[in-house]
């Protein structure tokens, strides 16, 4: 589904990663884990096209994708989530969500200035299924609070409901459980399998081993900018670099 | 939304009503410049509040529309209708170009690109003395006419300049509530995600840019018309920072916000004649008190205020029940 193929990233003198390469499956839950600094979050940033690699190829399906701006991607289906929760908090979370949709309507500034008859079609359907995506996600009682207003746990749904909007074929989640209390991440982890099974392939950074453990099918494990391990989450509990990494020699 | 349709059309009858009160003279002439205003703040909020990008140099396509209108039909004698289209498409086309590179900038950055270019403008409109006249300005610009009637009075002008003025208003109100509006917004709040969303920012930023320029050079097309004399003092930096204060004052993202920052920058200097040379110093006192309790503009106030009034309302009926 997506490849990775000897992506390096230098920033000035500063290696931030060094020649990565790895594959994720299609249809699987893909974790990558590595001690703060590991080069995770360069990683997700150059898959999602917010960096562009020094060096090193990345293919979606087949197809080159390196370099690609994250808007050309959206359409390709490729689609993510951030560690920092980037919401539209001036907006309500319909909006939020509406914003999900707009790669798959195609009226144009004319046609919204004019409110052509085709332009107010789709914007009824458009809000149709924006409200399915609240209801997949749990919140379909907030469509109408301004995004800003929202507890934490609360917009991170918004973020993946907003995401699921893009009719994603992969969805990169940047630490979906930072920050939540134990039940919302039990919640977010029914959602990510009900994500799962919809065909959608699922790669996250997370730092909860808990979770990471427990859904994910594959683990890619990066340290110092370099991929230490990979393989199933069985593999990488039992492998001695890993232990190595997260604990220090003993 | 359709409360905001609702208002518009409450708006919109007051807007024709008005001049049934006052059938001309000095007060209807100001009311003309209103709607001028009006159009031009609303143009500045589609960029400013929506897609959350500074102009400092908006002054200037309402100067570049004034003049390729008022030169097409004072000095080469060309139909006022159609020179308002050309001067429409240039400028539309202008900021297209200019916009790719400048709207990479952002913030200060791009404040300072937009006021070059606003003085880029003045300093042409100023020096190219065979062309516009110089500082001295253009004059015998003639008035619109659709078929016998003749826009040349204050009245007149009011129904010609205000048809324009809602119509913009209307359309923006339409782009506000659909997907490229959301787009604008969402690039407001978090450019990044929005692009994530698949939202091509920086080619909507360049769109709405010169969207926000043609809207204000057919503003200052109607301007020269109906004044039929302009001069580069009325289009230099002043009035790009005027114009932000309006569309700021009023409410950035509101249309009717916009409205009424236009409104009151209109009617204030006009009120405060009966201060004299103070008048400069009130003027900035107020728009000092007003950004700081009023921080979501006239048009968060005034809805703050409705919002009071009805819950006081709520709670004299519980009362009088309870």
């Amino acid at each position: 589904m997506l490849r990775v193929e000897g992506v390096t990233q230098i920033f000035g003198g500063l290696t931030a990663l060094e020649d990565v390469s790895f594959r994720v499956g299609k249809g699987a839950i893909t974790g990558v884990i590595g001690p703060n600094g590991a080069g995770k979050t360069t990683l997700f940033n150059i898959i999602t096209g917010l960096y562009t690699q020094t060096g090193g190829k990345v293919f979606l399906e087949e197809a080159d994708i390196s370099g690609f701006p994250p808007e050309r991607l959206a359409p390709r289906g490729l689609v993510r989530t951030f560690q920092n929760i980037e919401m539209f908090h001036q907006m309500t979370v319909l909006e939020n969500v509406l914003v999900g949709l707009h790669s798959r309507s195609r009226s144009g500034i004319l046609s919204c200035l004019l409110k052509l008859p085709r332009q107010l079609a789709e914007e009824r359907r458009m809000r149709e299924e924006a409200h399915t995506w609240l209801e997949f996600c749990g919140i379909a009682d907030l469509g109408g609070v301004e995004a800003g207003a929202l507890p934490f746990g609360k917009c991170r749904l918004v973020e993946i409901a907003r995401a699921m909007a893009v009719n994603p074929r992969i969805l990169l989640m940047d630490e979906p459980a930072a920050g939540l209390n134990s039940r919302e991440t039990a919640d977010l982890e029914l959602l990510i399998r009900k994500i799962r099974d919809m065909g959608v392939t699922v790669v996250l950074v997370e730092h909860d081993m808990e979770l990471v453990m427990d859904i994910c099918d594959a683990i890619v494990v990066l340290n110092l900018g370099k991929k230490l391990a990979e393989g199933t989450p069985r593999q990488i509990q039992e492998n001695p670099d890993v232990i190595k990494a997260y604990l220090g020699e003993g | 939304m359709k409360r905001d349709y609702l208002l518009f059309i409450l708006f919109a009858l007051l807007v024709y009503a008005v001049p049934t009160f006052f059938k001309g003279g000095y007060l209807l002439n100001v009311l003309v410049f209103m709607g001028i205003n009006t159009m031009l703040a609303v143009a500045l909020n589609l960029l400013l509040g929506f897609a959350g990008q500074i102009s400092l140099g908006h002054a200037s396509f309402f100067g570049l529309g004034a003049y390729c209108s008022g030169i097409l039909t004072a000095t080469y004698g060309f139909n006022p209708w159609l020179t308002m289209v050309i001067a429409a498409a240039g400028v539309g086309l202008l900021a297209f170009g200019l916009g790719f590179p400048i709207l990479k900038l952002k913030g200060h950055y791009l404040a300072m690109a937009t006021l070059g270019f606003g003085i880029i403008v003045y300093i042409v409109l100023n020096e190219t003395v065979a062309l516009t006249g110089g500082p001295s300005g253009l004059s015998g610009i003639p008035n619109l006419k659709i078929g016998t009637l003749l826009f040349d009075g204050d009245l007149k002008n009011y129904y010609l300049i205000w048809t324009f003025a809602l119509v913009t208003m209307l359309l923006s109100i339409n782009l506000a509530h659909s997907r490229i509006g959301r787009a604008l917004r969402a690039i407001h709040d978090s450019e990044v995600a929005s692009r994530v969303m698949g939202v091509n920012a920086r080619l909507l930023k360049v769109q709405i840019f010169s969207l926000s320029a043609v809207i204000s050079a057919v503003a200052g097309g109607l301007y020269a018309h109906t004044m039929s004399f302009i001069s580069p003092a009325s289009f230099g930096f002043n009035f790009s920072v005027e114009l932000v204060t309006m569309v700021v004052i009023g409410g950035l993202g509101s249309i009717f916000g916009s409205f009424l920052g236009a409104a009151l920058l209109t009617i204030l200097p006009e009120l405060l004649r009966v201060v004299q040379d103070y008048d400069i110093v009130v003027y900035g006192l107020l728009l000092i008190v007003m950004t700081m309790y009023m921080p979501k503009g006239l048009a968060g106030g005034v809805a703050a205020c409705w919002r009071l009034l009805r819950s006081k309302k709520v709670k004299a009926v519980e009362n009088a029940q309870g």
